[in-house]
């Protein structure tokens, strides 16, 4: 359990490198307690009444945004959503002064996801709220990292040392890649990465993990399968030939899943490009966590919003 | 007007010269040398315990004037030159219109004589505005007074177009400075492909990017015996390709900047856009190949590449800022705490690659303390210690990567054409 003396009060959540292993687990078990209050029957507590939450979203989003907006209605909070199309950036507003905006407004947090790496930490420096960074380019989405560390526990990995962890696809602009390798490191799993050579940032061991070439080699006795999604723009990049040899290729399909062991787990941050990087039958496998982990996703953001905007760390202190 | 200068260490390598002498100077020139001259003098300047070095030439900087006087113009730049101890500046043609004709080149020389505190030589475009589509008129600007004609900040991607220009300076005898990083690949990454990158999800240009277009120019100086000098090298293969290309006996000269001999891409962890630069600032290895290029002869000369950006250009999300920073008021200080206190460099070599060196590639005049030669004059304090603020620089351009830095050793007096300039940081009007 969370040792006493561990809080984010005030934290900033810019990566996964910078949270120690107590952090992580006073996250992930405020979260098991999160999960209870959206399981009841009036899905809202007033741990967050009176504060003010923005989500800044200069990247289209579904799933993250309201991710963080239920989460922090769950808990009480206020809630602004930006979106850059209907915003002061499109008259070229800079950032700085898009942050003091919202900061001199009175809020107390403001989710924010950019297209440009480093630009949560650049936010943190520049506003005193607290910043979560709900993904930076191909940087970090801690949360990401958080939700599917979560769906793992959940699912009965409690423990991730020697775990052999495979990742399979688009790591050189995944943010989702980086924040699960950061959390992973930390617990002693063993992490693989395959997918086109293209694909890996040219040093990809400096990640601490092993890079394979052929996606068969990587999945071998593999535990927990993370299927990364292929962005559609990237096949007219010149990165790989198409989408149909991408599938063939590179693909989770059900071949290919037989070389993990039995019951390994599969993981995708969606949104699935099914019959790309996952098959259809592998998307809606018995051992694919996917709707999981969007559920999963409400109740750590509802712990990390809890714990960095009031300083508690005694779940008692939600209700 | 006659300065004396007293009791100072003489470092000048182009007469192999290290020794504690006097310097008289008389109406602009060097007039004598010697110990304990018994002369008298309008001004005395007691450099004892300083160095006395030929005033140091910087190849490679941006004034930003015309067009981009947000950023710096001629004034600030000179400014800040004679406040690090820089006598002279060559001035790069990336401004707005580029330093593309003899009019505009003209112009500057003309602005530097009325608002400039150190020399200002002039550098002009290759091509047309440098799009690298059309040769600029090299000969008019070579007339002109141009010392070298470069597209820095671009690359000439086209071959033939690089074949022909460096064929066409032939007749104006003036080398061609190139900045030697593939446009493709520069255009899609923001720092270093390596480890770093990796970790920070930062798209990288790789290093071959630069090597693959050194090679090529290097390839141009064999085929056609021009001048071509490498401007800012930073990876290990292109020092490799360098010393290869010397070795043949190419007429390729090179010059390393002050940050890739001093900084890694480390540095870019914090996101600090100040540590934004082209080419970027490199892992380890590459550091220690330009160094040893340095030390070996491969590079010949040090910069800057002073490229000083308005603050609000610098103050944005990492991947959004422009590359450059400023240099002028750092070098010296830098340059004297990581490679001359740690014992990688003398103070004859710092001084050969700082101002001998630059003035004999170039042709320029200074570059020497020889009797009749130009008054300009760097002096050095070796041991003082001083602490890099950005909020003190003279310069327009604040963001800086050594913010911060505790440094050793700073100049301490600059005299251009037998005038004090600067002396104790200040700079002084002319």
């Amino acid at each position: 359990m969370a040792k006493a003396n561990v809080s984010l009060g005030g934290r900033d959540i810019l990566d996964l490198e910078s949270l120690s292993v107590d952090e992580i687990n006073l996250v992930e078990n405020t979260a098991v307690e999160m999960k209870k209050i959206m399981k009841r029957d009036i899905k809202k507590v007033p741990a967050l009444r009176g504060k003010l939450i923005i989500t800044l979203f200069y990247e289209p989003s579904t799933r993250t945004r309201t991710s963080f907006e239920t989460a922090a209605k769950y808990l009480g909070a206020d809630v602004i959503n930006i979106t850059t199309g209907n915003s002061s950036v499109v008259k070229g507003e800079c950032l700085r002064d898009t942050i003091l905006t919202l900061e001199n407004m009175g809020c107390d947090g403001i989710i924010m996801r950019s297209p440009c790496e480093g630009a949560a930490c650049y936010a943190a420096q520049v506003a005193k709220p607290v910043i979560i960074n709900a993904g930076d380019g191909a940087h970090a989405h801690p949360s990401q990292g958080l939700l599917d560390l979560f769906t793992l526990r959940e699912h009965g990995i409690k423990d991730l040392k020697g775990k052999k962890m495979v990742i399979l696809g688009d790591v050189l602009f995944s943010r989702v890649a980086r924040s699960n390798i950061a959390c992973w490191k930390k617990f002693g799993a063993d992490i693989h990465v395959a997918g086109p050579r293209t694909l890996m940032p040219w040093d990809v061991e400096a990640l601490g993990v092993t890079y394979h070439a052929r996606v068969e080699d990587a999945l071998e006795g593999a535990d927990v399968i993370d299927v990364l999604r292929i962005q559609l723009e990237r096949q007219n990049s010149g990165l790989f030939p198409s989408m149909r040899e991408y599938a063939r290729e590179f693909g989770l399909n059900e071949a290919r899943y037989k070389l993990a062991n039995p019951g390994a787990v599969v993981l995708h941050p969606g949104p699935m490009n099914r019959g790309t990087e996952i098959s259809f039958q592998m998307g809606y496998h018995e051992n694919a966590l996917i709707r999981n982990e969007v559920q999963n996703g409400v109740a750590v953001r509802m712990a990390l919003e809890f714990l960095t905007l009031t300083g508690g760390n005694r779940i008692e202190a939600i209700d | 007007m006659k300065l004396l200068i007293k009791n100072g260490r003489v470092v000048d390598p182009s007469q192999k010269l290290d020794e504690v002498m006097d310097l008289l100077l008389e109406d602009g020139k060097i007039a004598k040398a010697g110990k304990k001259l018994n002369v008298s003098a309008d001004r005395t300047y007691d450099a004892t315990g300083k160095v006395v070095a030929p005033g140091f030439i910087d190849m490679h900087v941006h004034l930003r004037e015309p067009g981009v006087e947000a950023k710096e113009n001629i004034e600030t730049g000179t400014m800040a030159a004679a406040a690090g101890g820089i006598t002279t500046v060559a001035c790069m043609p990336n401004t707005k219109p580029a330093i593309h004709s003899s009019i505009i080149l003209s112009g500057i020389k003309e602005r530097a004589r009325e608002y400039g505190y150190v020399n200002v030589q002039v550098i002009g475009a290759i091509t047309m505005d440098e799009e690298g589509k059309a040769l600029a008129e090299i000969g008019d600007m070579a007339k002109a007074g141009a010392i070298a004609f470069s597209d820095d900040g671009k690359y000439v991607q086209s071959n033939r177009l690089f074949l022909n220009a460096a064929k066409y300076v032939q007749s104006f005898g003036k080398p061609i400075i190139s900045h030697s990083i593939d446009q493709e690949f520069n255009n899609d990454g923001y720092m270093h492909e390596g480890a770093v990158s990796a970790q920070l999800g930062v798209k990288g240009i790789p290093s071959i990017a630069e090597d693959i277009t050194v090679a090529r120019d290097c390839i141009v100086a064999g085929y056609t015996g021009t001048h071509i000098h490498i401007a800012h090298v930073a990876s290990k293969g292109a020092v490799d390709i360098i010393r290869q290309a010397k070795a043949k006996g190419w007429p390729v000269t090179a010059e390393a900047t002050v940050h890739h001999l001093t900084l890694t891409d480390e540095a870019c962890r914090s996101f600090d856009t100040a540590t934004r630069v082209s080419p970027p600032l490199r892992s380890q290895d590459h550091v220690d190949a330009v160094r040893e290029g340095l030390k070996d002869g491969t590079l010949d000369i040090i910069v800057t590449d002073h490229a000083p950006h308005a603050p609000h250009h610098k103050d944005v999300e990492f991947t959004k800022a422009p590359n450059g920073f400023c240099g002028l008021e750092t070098s010296v200080g830098v340059v004297l705490t990581d490679l001359y206190h740690t014992g990688l460099f003398t103070l004859p070599e710092i001084v050969d690659k700082m101002s001998c060196k630059p003035a004999a590639l170039f042709g320029l005049p200074g570059g020497t303390l020889k009797e009749g030669a130009p008054a300009d004059i760097t002096i050095l304090d070796t041991e003082k210690e001083w602490t890099v603020d950005p909020d003190k620089f003279y310069t327009k351009g604040k963001a800086t990567p050594y913010k911060g830095k505790h440094c050793k050793g700073k100049a301490v007096a600059t005299i251009v054409g037998g005038q004090i300039v600067m002396e104790d940081g200040v700079v002084c009007k002319k």
